[in-house]
C-alpha cells in the first residue's frame, strides 16, 4: 500500500523547533522529522516519550548479578567444591569481579539487543528516504496525508507560515 | 546577566555559633564522663605501658586529639576539593558548571583555618595520634625499639612531616587564592584574559594536587597505622574526599535553590551533579574493594592485620562501622541515584548527599580510630560534639566565602552556555 506524505523543508534549527510546536498545537500529527544531526530538545517538542531502555538495562543487569552469583556459588560451593587459597568454598569477595563483569555484560548486551528488536533494526530493513537533503543541510518534516481527510491547501499554508522554505509531496511504497 | 548576592542573616550566623556552642558543651560533657568514669582504667595505664604498649585503655586526651584530627582532615579534604573541582572544570573547558562554580570556590575558605588547626593539633597531640612520633622507637638500645618504623624514619620524622604539612597548605592556599582572585577580577573587569589565565593556574594546581593529595593521605591518615602500608591509600583517601566534596557542593546548591537563590540553576545542572555523586560513590567503592580484595585474598599477616583490626579484631568493636560504611557509601547511593528522576529531583539528591557526607565521616573514622583507640573507641558525646563544632566552624568560613562574591560569575565566558545547559 502506498502512503502519501507532505514534506516541509526547513533550513534553520530554531525555526524548525518553533514550527514543530506550532504545528502540533494546531492539531496536526507529525509523522517524523529528519535531521542531519541530533537536535537538543527536539524530543520534548515532538512529544516523544522517554525511552524505557534503562529499565531493561536494570533487569538485565540484575539477571547478570544473580546468574553470576548463582553460577559461582553452585559450582564452587556445591557441584565441585574446591579449596582455593585456603578460603571457604563460598568466598563471596572473590566472586565479586566475575559478578561485576557479568552484570555489565548482561546489561550492555541486553540493552543493545532490546534496542535492535524494539526499533526493528535488522539486515533486511529498508528505510524510505524522504528527502536526500536531510543528510546534508536541511531538516525535513514529514506529515502523513489521509485521503479525503487532510486539507492539503491548509496544510501547505500552515507549513509555509511556520517557516518552511519548500513544501513537497511524496508517495512512499510500504 | 544579573548578579546574585547571598545574604546570610544574623539568625543563620547565630545558628552556626549555636552549633559550635552545643558541640563544645557535648564535648566537655563527654570528656568529664570519660575522665570520671574511666578513672580505674586510667590508673592501670601506668602499669602496662612499658610492657604492652597499645593494650592499655586510651585516655580521654587521646580520644579528644583523635577526634580533632579526624574532623580536621575530613573538613580540610572537603575544602581542598572545592579548588580541585574548579580546577577540573577549567582544564576541561566545562561550560555546564559555571553557574555553580562559586560554591566549590567558597568551600576552600576553610583551608587556612584547617591549616592552622592541623598544625596546632599535631604540635600538641602528635604522640596521641601517631605512634611513630615516639623517640624510643628509633633508639636501638631501648627495648621498645622498632626496626620497621626506624626504617621509615627517613620519611616519617617530625621535622620533615611538619615541613610537608606547611608546604601542602602553603601550595593549596596559594592556588586557591590565585584562582579566586582571577575569578573575582573577571566579575569586575570582564574579558577572556582571566579565563585563559585560570586554565593555566588550574593545570598547575592539578599537578600539585595529584602529588600532594596522595602524600598528605599517607602523612595524615596512613601513617597512623605505621607498620601497615597500601599503595592504593592515596587514591582511597582522595576518592573519599572527592565524593564528600561533590556531595557538599550538591547539597549547597540544593539548599541555596530552596532558599530562592541560584535562580538559573535547573534540574539539568542538578542532574549533572547527581551523576557526579553517583559515579564517584561507585569509584570510591571500586577503590575500597580493590584494596580489600588483594589483602583479604593474599592473607599475609602484616597486610591483613589492617582489616582484622576493623572486623573481628579489637573485640569486634568496629565491625558495624565496617559494614555501615559500605551500605551508606555504596549500596544506598547506588540504588537510590540510579534513575534519572532521582538525580533531577532535589529531595532524593538531598537525602543521598547528607548520607554520603555522614558516611564518609564514618569512613575516616574507620581509617583512624581502630589503629589508635583500639577497643576504647566508640561514638559518644566526644565524637558528636567535635563533629558539630567543626561543622559550625566550617559553615561559618564557607558561608562567609559565599557572601563575598556574586553567586553568578557574571563575566565568565561560558555563563551563557551554562544557563542553557541541557542534558
Amino acid at each position: 500500500m502506498n502512503k502519501k506524505f507532505v514534506l516541509g523543508i526547513y533550513d534553520d534549527e530554531d525555526v524548525l523547533l518553533t514550527a514543530i510546536e506550532n504545528i502540533r498545537a494546531a492539531g496536526t500529527k507529525i509523522y517524523e522529522v529528519f535531521s542531519p544531526y541530533p537536535i537538543h530538545g527536539i524530543d520534548d517538542v515532538l512529544g516523544i516519550k522517554r525511552s524505557r531502555l534503562p529499565i531493561v538495562a536494570f533487569f538485565c543487569g540484575l539477571f547478570g548479578t544473580s546468574f553470576a552469583l548463582w553460577m559461582q556459588i553452585w559450582m564452587l560451593g556445591f557441584d565441585w567444591p574446591m579449596i582455593i587459597g585456603g578460603k571457604p568454598h563460598i568466598a563471596l569477595p572473590s566472586f565479586i569481579p566475575v559478578t561485576f563483569e557479568l552484570t555489565v555484560l548482561c546489561a550492555a548486551f541486553g540493552m543493545v539487543i532490546t534496542f535492535f528488536i524494539v526499533s526493528k533494526l535488522k539486515p533486511t530493513l529498508r528505510v524510505n528516504m524522504f528527502d536526500k537533503r536531510s543528510t546534508d543541510d536541511k531538516f525535513v518534516m514529514a506529515i502523513e496525508v489521509k485521503d479525503g481527510v487532510t486539507d492539503m491547501a491548509a496544510l501547505n499554508e500552515l507549513l509555509r507560515s511556520n517557516g518552511a522554505i519548500e513544501v513537497n509531496e511524496k508517495e512512499v511504497v510500504k | 546577566m544579573t548578579e546574585e548576592r547571598l545574604i546570610i542573616s544574623r539568625k543563620t550566623n547565630n545558628k552556626f555559633f549555636l552549633m559550635i556552642a552545643v558541640g563544645i558543651v557535648l564535648l566537655i560533657a563527654g570528656i568529664i564522663l570519660m575522665a570520671t568514669g574511666g578513672g580505674a582504667e586510667h590508673h592501670a595505664e601506668g602499669h602496662g605501658e612499658a610492657a604492652a604498649a597499645g593494650h592499655e585503655a586510651a585516655s580521654w586526651g587521646k580520644r579528644l586529639f583523635m577526634n580533632l584530627w579526624l574532623n580536621n582532615v575530613y573538613f580540610t579534604g572537603i575544602a581542598l576539593i572545592g579548588t580541585f573541582f574548579v580546577a577540573v572544570q577549567y582544564v576541561a573547558y566545562a561550560g555546564w558548571s559555571v553557574l555553580i562554580k562559586r560554591i566549590p570556590e567558597a568551600l576552600s575558605y576553610y583551608l587556612p583555618i584547617g591549616g592552622v588547626l592541623m598544625l596546632l593539633i599535631f604540635l600538641f597531640g602528635s604522640h596521641d595520634i601517631f605512634h611513630w612520633t615516639h623517640e624510643y622507637l628509633y633508639d636501638v638500645n631501648d627495648p621498645r625499639y622498632d626496626p620497621i618504623i626506624a626504617g621509615k624514619s627517613g620519611y616519617l620524622n617530625t621535622a620533615f612531616f611538619l615541613i610537608r604539612m606547611v608546604v601542602y597548605f602553603g601550595l593549596w592556599i596559594m592556588f586557591f587564592m590565585w584562582l579566586r582572585k582571577n575569578s573575582i577580577n573577571e566579575d569586575i573587569h570582564g574579558g577572556t584574559d582571566y579565563y585563559h589565565k585560570s586554565i593555566r593556574i588550574s593545570a598547575m594546581f592539578l599537578v600539585v594536587f595529584g602529588i600532594t593529595s596522595s602524600t598528605s593521605a599517607w602523612d595524615w591518615v596512613l601513617s597512623i597505622d605505621t607498620h601497615w602500608f597500601s599503595t592504593m591509600f592515596g587514591w582511597y583517601v582522595f576518592a573519599s574526599w572527592w565524593v564528600s566534596g561533590l556531595a557538599a557542593v550538591t547539597l549547597t546548591v540544593i539548599i541555596l535553590k530552596q532558599n530562592g537563590y541560584l535562580k538559573m540553576v535547573n534540574s539539568n545542572h542538578l542532574h549533572d551533579l547527581g551523576k557526579f555523586v553517583f559515579a564517584f560513590s561507585i569509584f570510591w567503592t571500586y577503590i575500597w574493594f580493590s584494596q580489600f580484595l588483594l589483602y583479604w585474598y593474599a592473607n599475609i599477616p602484616e597486610e591483613v592485620i589492617y582489616f582484622i583490626d576493623r572486623l573481628g579484631g579489637n573485640e569486634g568493636h568496629y565491625k558495624w562501622v565496617f559494614f555501615v560504611n559500605l551500605l551508606v557509601n555504596f549500596v544506598f547511593p547506588f540504588l537510590v541515584l540510579m534513575t534519572r528522576d532521582a538525580k533531577r529531583q532535589m529531595i532524593m539528591l538531598k537525602i543521598v548527599c547528607i548520607a554520603i557526607l555522614a558516611g564518609h565521616w564514618l569512613d575516616f573514622y574507620l581509617m583512624m580510630m581502630p589503629g589508635t583507640m583500639r577497643t576504647s573507641g566508640g561514638i559518644g558525646f566526644i565524637e558528636i560534639g567535635t563533629a558539630l563544632t567543626f561543622l559550625g566552624i566550617f559553615l561559618l568560613a564557607f558561608t562567609k566565602g559565599l557572601t563575598k562574591a556574586s553567586l553568578v560569575p557574571v563575566n565568565h565566558p561560558f555563563l551563557e552556555e551554562s544557563v542553557h545547559h541541557h542534558v
